[in-house]
């Protein structure tokens, strides 16, 4: 038991928190490892939030246990608060501010001697690339200098914990990137980050991850064992006339899901069909009695390949069920 | 030390921020000034020059002497001329004239009977002596412009007759101590400094946390490690200074264009002002956990800045309210300071002599204070 507390830095069990009727996270079970970086993934009001703010001592659980850093909460959130990092999902340092006040401002609530404040925002100014702009305020800068900043400010303390809610939800693909590439470095140098996003790519980055929907883990572990577990096959189909082939496979029962990506359409197939290839080379037979569709033969074995799931089928296939 | 640490950062992020926001910085100095004048200036109970019409049916000299005596009396101007009372009351509800003055024809004869003016020539019957020589119609909705007039009622006539006035006995003798030439100024300017503190420093400090979490600040501060009273307290400091320049300005204008005499120490005026504004703050600061968006903390502040104008004795005295009205105003920290201050200021008292407005001052800003900390959760419940 202690030897797996050394390692887990976030327990959680049968977490539940209801809002009146709304069950915004409903019995969570999570286990986050010393030195990973874990993601949380999922669409916009599925809980990821709720999870992350009881994680923080933010807010009361309606049921469950939480243990964080050995901690348990929220008895001993104001313990916790020394040893973690929060970056909430709305900017929250002061507009007008500017870039060193607001660190500044934050070095002081954590009670930093005056040579250490000094240090630790000299190394995090030129760290996250601010130095140029430390006395611009907050308001004035981009989507990324702000992720930037606040990144800076919740590290500001050298948590062991880093919680990081849709870090970078407004930020583009080249600025996401350099995100990342610091969220790396933290880790290197000892944290554990739990971030939660709505980005596959993002997600693929991530240790490990648990995909929440409706306030439920419908599926956690690393991005390799998400895919190889996948409950389904994935076919990419090269055919002409792809949106009317969509709707007419969207109809079959053991059809999960197709997305045309261009001039292809991606097929999820549910695993208890065994040959997937064959089941849609079958396809012309079974759309024959559909009298919208006279056409015959539509799909050869040369317009199919057989596909390696991507994390996006992991989603697909984990979340397209209960979703109204 | 650590709370020291965080208070100062506090403090230091309220004064960043209220230097940057240069509308409630120029709302500081503009306040009081603007409050100041408009008080000082409009507000005047001793009313003067009021509009009113004439009918005279007389017509002789006799009459514009009492006419031209009247008007040097400044309580009234006589603006316009009517040649019936039928005339005069129309113009009386159409608000041209507040008061009209009726001089019936036989006005020489009355003054030459009336006792005041003391002819003791004709033999007057006791009713003739009594009549009144002319006849005020006033429009009584206003009290205050009726009691003026009233005023006149009693107006010596003997200089009419170019004779020094032959002064009545008093009953009593009076002495108006600390405002003997009954100037309102002198009574509201120290009282404005209640009610421009209890404006401002409520208003400021309901905004305070309110604002923070509108913006979103707050979610990121109680992730940290800072305590809410460490986070009230370093809210609450700069308005104190705040506060005590919107004393300096009105009390500092007040003497030098109003006149106002400044006869208490300046100690004894930094020991009122600070327990008042500590009250104001924490009673901003309870709003301030109440309100969930800035335009409810204004609504709050409003609720209490009405009482506090009318209740605390600022314009009305105390005493002519009724009971009710008197608990309502007890409770009110403004009652309490404006008796202070208006102690210190005019009277020279000592502040800690007047213990129970000391001491309700003083249990009031701890109950707040404690009252605010409790409610104020670090968590988002």
């Amino acid at each position: 038991m202690n030897h797996q507390q050394a390692d887990t830095v976030i327990c959680a069990n049968q977490l539940s928190r209801h809002f009146g009727s709304l069950k915004a996270i409903e019995k969570l079970d999570l286990a986050v490892s010393k030195g990973q970086i874990y993601g949380f993934l999922g669409p916009n009001g599925c809980g990821k939030t709720t999870a992350i703010r009881m994680l923080t001592g933010l807010l009361r659980p309606t049921s469950g246990r939480i243990e964080v850093l050995g901690l348990t909460l929220p008895q001993d959130s104001e313990k916790l608060r020394l040893k973690m990092g929060y970056m909430t999902q709305k900017f929250s340092l002061y507009d007008d501010l500017s870039i060193r006040q607001n660190l500044q401002f934050i070095a002081d609530i954590f009670c930093l001697s005056p040579n250490q404040q000094k240090y630790r925002i000299e190394e995090l100014l030129s760290t996250y690339g601010l130095d140029t702009k430390a006395k611009q305020l907050a308001s004035s800068l981009s989507g990324g200098q702000r992720q930037r900043l606040a990144l800076a400010a919740a590290t500001l303390h050298k948590p062991e914990l880093l919680f990081l809610d849709e870090p970078t939800s407004a930020v583009d693909p080249e600025n996401r990137r350099d995100f990342w590439e610091k969220l790396f470095d933290l880790c290197d140098d000892g944290a554990s980050i739990l971030v939660s996003t709505h980005y596959m790519d993002e997600a693929e980055r991530c240790h490990k991850l648990a995909i929440l929907e409706a306030g439920c883990k419908r599926a956690d572990g690393t991005p390799d064992e998400l895919m190889n577990n996948m409950g389904a096959h994935v076919v990419e189909v090269a055919a002409p006339d792809l949106r009317q082939l969509k709707l007419q496979l969207l109809r079959l029962p053991d059809v999960i899901s197709a997305a045309q990506l261009g001039s292809r359409l991606r097929v999820l197939i549910k695993n208890s069909i065994n040959q997937p290839l064959d089941y849609l080379l079958h396809l012309p037979s079974l759309l024959h009695h559909d009298s919208l569709s006279p056409q015959e033969g539509l799909l050869a074995r040369s317009d199919l390949t057989l596909v390696r799931p991507s994390l996006e089928d992991v989603f697909v296939t984990c979340t397209g069920k209960g979703r109204q | 030390m650590r709370s020291l640490q965080r208070i100062r950062a506090v403090f230091i992020k309220e004064l960043i921020q209220l230097k940057r926001d240069r509308m409630t910085f120029g709302m500081v100095i503009m306040i009081p000034l603007i409050q100041l004048m408009l008080f000082g200036f409009a507000i005047n109970t001793n009313v003067r020059d009021i509009p009113v019409g004439l009918v005279d049916h007389s017509q002789s000299g006799l009459s514009r002497v009492l006419v031209q005596t009247i008007d040097a009396t400044q309580v009234v101007e006589f603006t316009h001329h009517y040649s019936a009372e039928v005339l005069a009351q129309q113009a009386l509800t159409r608000a041209e004239i507040r008061a009209f003055l009726v001089i019936p024809a036989d006005v020489d004869n009355r003054i030459a009977r009336h006792p005041g003016v003391g002819l003791g020539s004709a033999q007057a019957s006791a009713t003739e002596a009594n009549r009144a020589i002319a006849h005020w119609v006033v429009d009584g909705s206003d009290t205050m412009i009726a009691a003026t007039i009233k005023g006149l009622r009693n107006m010596p006539l003997a200089e009419l007759q170019g004779k020094p006035a032959n002064r009545q006995s008093s009953t009593f003798a009076v002495t108006l101590l600390y405002n003997p030439e009954q100037r309102s100024a002198v009574n509201i300017i120290p009282g404005l400094v209640g009610v421009i503190l209890t404006m401002t420093m409520i208003m400021f400090t309901s905004a305070a946390i309110v604002r923070e979490r509108e913006r979103g600040n707050l979610e990121m501060l109680i992730a940290t490690p800072i305590r809410s009273i460490e986070l009230m307290i370093g809210k609450i400091v700069p308005y104190l200074g705040i506060g005590m320049i919107q004393v300096a300005i009105i009390l500092g204008l007040g003497h030098s264009v109003f006149n106002v005499p400044f006869n208490g120490g300046l100690w004894q005026l930094a020991a009122a002002t600070l327990l008042f504004i500590a009250a104001s703050l924490t009673l901003g600061l309870l709003i301030s956990t109440i309100a969930s968006n800035q335009l409810q903390s204004m609504q709050m502040t409003v609720f209490v800045l009405l009482p506090s104008i009318l209740l605390s004795g600022f314009m009305f005295p105390y005493e002519g309210m009724p009971e009710l009205a008197q608990y309502i105003a007890e409770a009110l920290p403004a009652t309490h300071f404006m008796r202070l201050i208006r102690g210190v200021v005019l009277r020279d008292v000592e502040v800690f002599d007047m213990t129970f407005d000391v001491v309700w001052l003083g249990i009031f800003t701890l109950v707040g204070l404690l009252v605010a900390s409790l409610r104020f959760k670090k968590n988002l419940d």
